[in-house]
């Protein structure tokens, strides 16, 4: 059942993101993707995922813009138009079909909250009824990302570091 | 360039605020066991609380050799995370399983609680300082002296 302010989210978040690429002002459009990402956050909480939409928002909605921000004062504050060549007739004539397939293959995905679904009967009991046990750590999605894929997380730190590292490398000038 | 804020309000809302969001996020950091959070957001939230620091106070010397100096501290938190993986290798079991950390007294669950706390500790640390350099390579474009600084 679809309460009333999901659709008052998805209007939203739609109108966010449509303002984010429509807006001509380069520091309104980086102002409008932060909102963008805290009403997303907003998303990420009301489906129970509560860990990432705390991520989101600080992620999405707090250090992007700074950085938008910063490159701006950097560079021009207005949007230049570019001339956008016409999309080739192919892509207009298969693109909607792709998307009506797309929706079509949806309708076999597994309802929302679905308990029978695969996912919720294969690997996320064992978590939620083990991490206590194994780990002492109630918060099982911290037990999941540290532990039991300690290896992903290593990795994904180490693309942060990397970011950091080529940041540096792209940005930073020799000497003249 | 970004130099010290002029503003006596920013100066001191800024001064009251910055150690309170250390806090807030030493909180996240160890609390990321029992409550949403974690390394990440907490490494975010300290981040963000440096940033703030940078841009209202300003750097205090040549902000070149401070953006030198924390990309070089860039790694530090991955080289923590890796370490706690090493540490659990010396124990005698696997890559990152915590439940090898050799320390007295303590049973298992709680060896894989404190690995958990540990590596979260490195990821935090990992993304504050990429956090800062980040930003101080989009706001000073520092000079560098080797072939790419």
């Amino acid at each position: 059942m679809t309460n009333w302010f999901e659709l008052v989210l998805l209007a939203l978040v739609l109108i966010t993101a449509g303002g984010a690429i429509l807006v001509k002002d380069l520091i309104s459009a980086a102002f409008i993707l932060g909102s963008y990402s805290f009403f997303l956050a907003l998303v990420w909480a009301w489906l129970g995922a509560v860990d990432l939409a705390f991520v989101e928002a600080l992620v999405g909605a707090g250090l992007a813009t700074v950085f938008f921000l910063l490159l701006l004062f950097q560079t021009a504050p207005k949007d230049k138009p570019i001339r956008r060549t016409r999309p080739p007739l192919a892509a207009l004539l298969s693109l909607p079909p792709l998307g009506l397939l797309l929706i079509y293959a949806a309708t076999d995905l597994p309802a929302f909250g679905d308990p029978s679904s695969p996912a919720s009967t294969h690997v996320s009991p064992v978590y939620i009824e083990n991490s206590m046990k194994d780990t002492l750590t109630p918060n099982f999605v911290t037990s999941i990302i540290m532990d039991y894929r300690g290896f992903d997380t290593l990795i994904e730190t180490a693309v942060i570091f990397t970011a950091g590292i080529v940041c540096a490398a792209v940005l930073w000038r020799k000497e003249a | 360039m970004i130099g010290a804020h002029d503003s006596v309000i920013v100066l001191t809302i800024s001064r009251m605020l910055i150690p309170l969001i250390q806090l807030y996020a030493i909180y996240i950091l160890f609390f990321g066991q029992y409550s949403p959070g974690g390394g990440f957001a907490a490494g975010v939230i300290f981040g963000a609380s440096l940033i703030l620091a940078i841009l209202v106070f300003g750097p205090e010397t040549h902000a070149g050799a401070v953006a030198t100096k924390v990309v070089a501290g860039d790694g530090l938190g991955l080289l923590v995370y890796a370490g706690v993986g090493g540490l659990c290798l010396i124990g005698g079991g696997e890559y990152l399983n915590y439940a090898a950390l050799e320390l007295p007294g303590l049973s298992e669950p709680a060896r894989r609680s404190l690995g958990i706390l540990l590596t979260q500790i490195g990821v935090g640390l990992d993304i504050a300082v990429t956090a800062v350099s980040i930003v101080l390579s989009l706001s000073f474009i520092p000079h560098g002296e080797g072939s790419h600084g």
